[in-house]
């Protein structure tokens, strides 16, 4: 569903440019649990950006979905990301002054769901990730690391999106309650069978999928 | 939002459209009692009053202070100018008036026995000046209401008692009743004697300063009112309309040009209040660029999850126009609670109107739009992977 041929990406700023990723060409397969892994600075973020469709590769081909994305414009991409994707980052992004419930549905609304239906499916994603009815009312700023980034992952899930992209979502959570949200993902693979795609710096974590694609200096190794 | 940083900055809205809101209902309130008071004055009104003559050195001085009109210009439009219902030639100036040791200075008018019908003025007590009164010279009285209180207390008969105006002395005969309407120009506050008793012992003079006309009906004000114009032209050998030595006026003429003096004020006043509802609009604008640094993050959120520019512009619009929109909406309640205290407090009349409360809404709303604009475009034109990297 996924393939990257000889993408590379360079960011200017003033007349320095940052070779972030340097010609790296993969692909994943629909209901495949991979890990990008590599040290901080790899390039694993701009990887992830573009694989998310929030940006666009300097050159190389990305296709999602055997659709050419490479050269889209912004709004396009937009509608990419609304309708088939969803992100976990390493500091969660919630609303803070929001309810956990309105943070799950905010996709939907982006997507025109009706408001009904997009209450009874935000809910069913927040128990998906176990999370219950007595969360559905607090302050998003109110709940701790664990339970933030299992917001996060409800609100990635809630429109039934074909790739989940993590970037680091344990980064901030200690070893107990990220094995607890390493193993949503697990579940979400296994029993639901969606695709994700696991970036991290760290081996453990990475173990946890099943295959693992290492990088260093923007390049596969 | 910042709720104490959202109520000072919308207070530059709130006062903007309060101030636009009570000046307008003072202009509005003001058109309407000078509108009522004109027409007050009479139906079916004309009146003519003299001008100085245009010289070559085209030197022109204030309208009414010249003294070209006589009673014989009033006889001959009775005479001579058809549909006329009647014809109240006045000299009228203010005087000294003592009477019982009370002491006012008022507005005397000479005039004859036509007057109340074209003036619309009604007698109280008594009765007006008469034919007879105006031939003989008599020295006789008719005051109006306030006067009549200023000189002899509160609803009291002065009929017979005596009045010194200017050093003479009137008999009062009669007492007009109030028709409303306070300061300068009123028609309570003034005293009304013959015409003829006025030119001689009063002015010294012969000439009349206005020469009121009632016209028949509606229909006939404007032929009557270019007779009147041909027939003075006339009698005052000038061939040339231009430089004639009087003006002819019906009511409407006056309503104009007063209407268009209280608009240009009205129109003066709001936007001097105008202007702080720019720099109100600025102070929205300031803050909304302040809230789109602050909430990058949350932007690129929105962004990664699906919006589109249109539905963060949309949303920092929105967020503007709502600031606006309540700015306008407690300035409208200060701006008619404040019109509503200055003619409590003063006797200045004021008119909320419909009009300028749609007016201000409209406004409010568009000044978060205008101001509102480009914040939200920055907002929208965000890249999402900068704003998400954002600290
Ligand atoms: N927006 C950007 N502008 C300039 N340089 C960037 C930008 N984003 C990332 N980089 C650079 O690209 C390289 C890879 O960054 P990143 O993809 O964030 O690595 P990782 O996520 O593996 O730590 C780094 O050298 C980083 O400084
Ligand atoms: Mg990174």
């Amino acid at each position: 569903m996924i393939e990257a041929k000889n993408i590379s990406k360079i960011y200017k700023s003033g007349n320095m440019e940052t070779k972030a990723l340097k010609g790296i060409s993969f692909s994943i397969k629909e209901g495949e649990f991979v890990a990008i892994m590599g040290p901080s600075g790899s390039g694993k973020s701009t990887l992830m950006h573009i694989l998310g469709c929030l940006d666009t590769p300097t050159s190389g081909k990305y296709f999602f979905e055997g659709k050419d994305v490479s050269q889209l414009s912004d709004d396009e991409l937009a509608d990419i990301r609304k309708n088939r994707i969803g992100f976990v980052f390493q500091s969660f992004n919630l609303l803070p002054r929001a309810t956990v419930l309105r943070n799950v549905v905010l996709p939907l609304v982006y997507a025109g769901v009706s408001r009904d239906k997009r209450e009874k499916q935000a809910k069913t994603a927040l128990q998906n990730v176990g999370l219950g009815e007595s969360h559905f009312f607090h302050l998003s700023n109110q709940l701790s690391g664990g339970q933030m980034q299992r917001v996060a992952i409800a609100r990635a899930l809630v429109n039934n999106p074909s790739l989940i992209l993590a970037d680091e979502p344990t980064g901030n959570l200690d070893t107990k309650t990220g094995e607890v949200v390493l193993d949503t993902f697990h579940k979400l693979n296994s029993e639901q069978k969606r695709t994700v795609i696991l970036i991290t710096h760290e081996l453990y974590v990475a173990k946890h999928a099943q295959r693992i694609i290492r990088i260093r200096d923007g390049e596969i190794l | 939002m910042n709720k104490a940083r959202s109520g000072l900055t919308i207070l530059g809205i709130v006062i903007g459209i309060g101030s636009v809101i009570a000046m307008i209902s003072i202009g509005q309130g003001a058109a309407g009692s000078i509108e009522s008071r004109i027409q007050s004055m009479g139906s079916n009104l004309i009146t003519v009053m003299p001008g100085f003559q245009k010289s070559f050195s085209q030197v022109k001085a204030g309208m009414g202070s010249a003294q070209t009109l006589t009673i014989e210009d009033a006889e001959a439009i009775v005479q001579g100018i058809p549909n006329v219902q009647a014809v109240a030639p006045e000299l009228s100036r203010r005087y000294q008036v003592v009477a019982r040791g009370q002491n006012t200075n008022t507005q005397i008018i000479g005039t004859v026995s036509a007057y109340p019908l074209v003036k619309n003025v009604e007698i109280g007590l008594g009765s007006f000046i008469s034919d007879q009164n105006v031939r003989s010279m008599s020295k006789v009285a008719v005051l109006g209401p306030t006067t009549r209180d200023d000189l002899f207390g509160e609803n009291t008969n002065p009929l017979g008692q005596t009045v010194r105006i200017n050093g003479i002395n009137f008999k009062v005969i009669g007492v007009t009743q109030s028709k409303g309407g306070t300061g300068f120009g009123s028609q309570d506050d003034i005293i009304f004697i013959p015409l003829t008793t006025a030119q001689k012992f009063l002015a010294g003079a012969d000439y009349v300063s206005t020469i009121s006309i009632q016209a028949e009906n509606a229909q006939t004000m404007a032929s009557v009112q270019s007779g009147i114009t041909n027939l003075l032209l006339r009698l005052h050998n000038i061939a040339e309309p231009e430089l004639a030595d009087f003006n002819v006026l019906s009511q409407q003429d006056i309503l104009t040009a007063a209407s268009s003096i209280t608009n240009t004020m009205t129109i003066l006043l709001a936007a001097i209040a105008g202007i702080s509802l720019i720099v109100g609009g600025i102070g929205i604008m300031n803050m909304m660029m302040t809230t789109v640094t602050e909430r990058t993050r949350e932007i690129g959120l929105r962004k990664a999850i699906g919006a589109k520019r249109l539905d963060i512009s949309l949303q920092f619009l929105t967020e503007a126009v709502m600031l606006t929109f309540l700015g306008g909406a407690v300035g409208i309640i200060l701006g008619s609670g404040l019109a509503y205290g200055i003619s409590f407090f003063t006797a200045l009349p004021t008119k909320i109107s419909l009009f300028s409360i749609i007016l201000a809404f409209t406004v409010s709303a568009g000044i978060g739009i205008a101001f509102g604009y480009w914040p939200a475009q920055k907002a929208a034109k965000l890249n999402p992977i900068e704003a998400l990297r954002y600290e």
